[in-house]
């Protein structure tokens, strides 16, 4: 089984954002696999496991993606792709979408993952518009996958509700938490990754021209959330805390009570 | 010249979503006077929805009712779609940032070869342009966007655009019904859903989020919330300490890499306040936090805190709103 991991690298959840001159500051940032798409890796590398096959993992981004693709190939992926090129920069979710699609259509696959959304931009366009450009079926937000034949058996977690699906691949899946538990690299994944193929392609590379992958959408401003003004401890015994609490909501402006 | 504004409607447990109606205020604030709203609305069994929204709709509604189109399929759900839009000619498509808006909109915008906006929590206008502010790291900043050119498509997050208001004396709308063939072989079929958060207010619609973390302990921990949730008629979340510990489904997971609610009250019972998890609250307007540490990080962001043992706190919270609200 040929399967191909989508993967984006993003901030820490742990970190704090800081503008500076207008773009988020990377200073200091540590990076890591976006959480989601470490859950299409590590299901990527559960169904080799179980199936034989090769899981190679794709990413479009700048250099410092490298590390992402690496820290995917100590997990045990076989290969990797790193598509960077400074004329996809300024491209919006629908240019990421079309290259990956450029590259992926030339290459021969069963299955396809990558994560729910990207905890960064949040846009969670990219893998499904990459299912219609493919034309493959698609399930988003999985958290169980089952492979027989060429059939997937699927949950997909809907809001909180669960939808079983039956699939016929080729197609692509996007990870919600719950799918499974990543391993960490080990020590002899971490040696041998030094070892893997590692292809770094250009936009050229992959046969599109920067006017065929311009941004649909523009960004005019970025800025930080107000700062929420310090509260109020309530004080006294904890039943009058509590009346106090109800009042105080009762003759403030929310309309919920 | 006009332009055509579409709605895809939205229908979960045989109601027409709040967002929906979100989306019809959404295409207010973006349209000029001339233009046209035309609403999708797909399912089965549509005809209470139907006259309901025809309440809001001065303009189209395309009603496309049939069995297969009871749940949601990606697949089934955009071959009936696909067929309306190709006549519509849409300059923006509207829908909810819902598990199906969020899961048609991309192929929507790829059929389209259209930009998309995900997530959008405020509309407005600039002289002739439409700005839209959406959250980056899960609400930790935010940016304004506008679209370089049509086709366009658009996802609003619930409980942040105000809904559009009925107007019973509106022109009726145009009714239209489409009929749907289904695709001659389907390469994804739906054999069952779960239905678990039937009946339960909708945690990303709800008003009032009454969310337990670690310091719940249990699963039974949890009840106390669930009253309370209940008597304010609000919806139940969790941290991912609480759903890490198997007190609870990750379906109520808030946070960066849960669900983002912006509730009118948030109220946080053990639960310590990690960034991880204020990602995905801090935008509501009232925060109330409920902790036995004073330290907790979390009182550094509530409005008002309470410092005790939410087993004590909650349910005298309980008795003190049944009294209120009585
Ligand atoms: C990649 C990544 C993604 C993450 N995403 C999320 C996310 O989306 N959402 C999220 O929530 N977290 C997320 N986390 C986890 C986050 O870092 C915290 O670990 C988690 O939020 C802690 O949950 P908690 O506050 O319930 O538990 P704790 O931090 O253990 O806090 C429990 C609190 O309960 C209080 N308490 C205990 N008993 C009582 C009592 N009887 N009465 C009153 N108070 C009591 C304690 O004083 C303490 O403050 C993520 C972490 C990582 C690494």
């Amino acid at each position: 089984m040929n399967i191909y991991v989508i993967l984006k690298q993003t901030f820490d959840t742990e970190e704090k954002i800081a503008i500076q001159e207008g773009v988020i500051s990377d200073d200091g940032v540590k990076f890591i696999i976006n959480p989601y798409d470490e859950y299409a890796v590590e299901e990527a590398l559960h169904l080799k496991e179980q199936h034989g096959g090769s899981v190679t993992v794709l990413s479009i981004g700048p250099n410092r993606t490298t590390e992402a693709l690496r820290t995917a190939l100590a997990m045990g992926a076989d290969e990797a792709v790193l598509i960077s090129d400074d004329q996809i920069s300024s491209g919006d979710e629908f240019s990421v979408s079309k290259v990956l699609a450029a590259y992926l259509d030339k290459q021969s696959f069963d299955l396809i993952l990558g994560g729910n959304f990207s905890i960064d931009s949040g846009g969670g366009q990219v893998a499904i518009r990459l299912s219609q450009l493919l034309n493959i079926p698609h399930v988003a937000s999985i958290i169980k996958l089952d492979v027989s034949g060429d059939q997937a058996f699927v949950h997909r977690d809907s809001e909180g509700d669960i939808e079983t699906l039956m699939v016929t691949l080729p197609a692509l899946f996007t990870a919600q938490q719950g799918l499974n538990e990543p391993r960490y690299p080990s020590l002899p994944g971490i040696m041998k990754a030094k070892k893997k193929p590692f292809h770094q392609l250009t936009l050229d590379d992959v046969g599109l021209t920067e006017s065929e992958i311009s941004a649909k959408t523009e960004r005019l401003s970025l800025f930080l959330p107000p700062t929420r003004k310090s509260g109020q401890i309530l004080q006294g015994e904890l039943n009058d805390q509590a009346a106090e609490l109800v009042q105080l909501l009762q003759h403030s402006d929310v309309k919920a009570i | 010249m006009s332009k055509t504004y579409v709605v895809v409607a939205e229908v979960r447990d045989s109601k027409l979503r709040q967002v929906t109606l979100e989306a019809l205020n959404s295409v207010a604030l973006a349209q000029e006077d001339d233009d046209l709203l035309a609403v999708i609305l797909m399912g089965h069994q549509l005809a209470a929805i139907t006259e309901q929204l025809s309440q809001y709709v001065a303009g189209q509604i395309h009603v496309i009712d049939h069995i297969d189109l009871g749940t949601y399929n990606s697949e089934t759900y955009f071959a009936a779609i696909k067929d309306v839009l190709d006549s519509l000619n849409p300059h923006v498509v509207f829908l909810g940032h819902t598990a199906s808006g969020r899961d048609l909109a991309p192929m929507i915008a790829a059929y389209l070869n259209a930009g998309q906006l995900s997530d959008v929590i405020a509309i407005e206008k600039a002289d002739a342009e439409v700005l839209y502010t959406r959250p980056l790291y899960a609400g930790k900043a935010f940016e304004q966007k506008k679209f370089i050119e049509s086709p366009q498509v658009v996802t609003i997050r619930p409980n942040n655009i105000a809904a559009a208001t009925a107007n019973p004396s509106n022109p009726q709308a145009e009714v239209i019904t489409t009929d749907y063939a289904p695709p001659a072989s389907l390469r994804s079929i739906v054999k069952d859903v779960i239905r678990k958060t039937s009946g339960k207010v909708d945690l990303t619609e709800a008003k009032i989020v009454v969310s337990g973390g670690r310091g719940v302990k249990s699963s039974d921990g949890f009840k106390p919330l669930q009253e309370l949730a209940e008597v304010l008629n609000g919806a139940v979340g969790a941290s991912r300490g609480a759903c890490d510990a198997g007190y609870c489904d990750y379906a109520l997971q808030i946070g960066q890499t849960g669900k983002v609610v912006t509730p009118e009250i948030y109220i946080a019972c053990g639960i310590s306040g990690a960034i991880q998890h204020l990602a995905g609250m801090s935008q509501s307007r009232i925060i109330i936090a409920i902790n036995k540490d004073p330290e907790a990080p979390i009182f550094k962001l509530a409005d008002y805190g309470i410092v005790g043992d939410l087993f004590v706190v909650v349910p005298l919270l309980t008795e003190e709103f049944k009294k209120a609200l009585a």
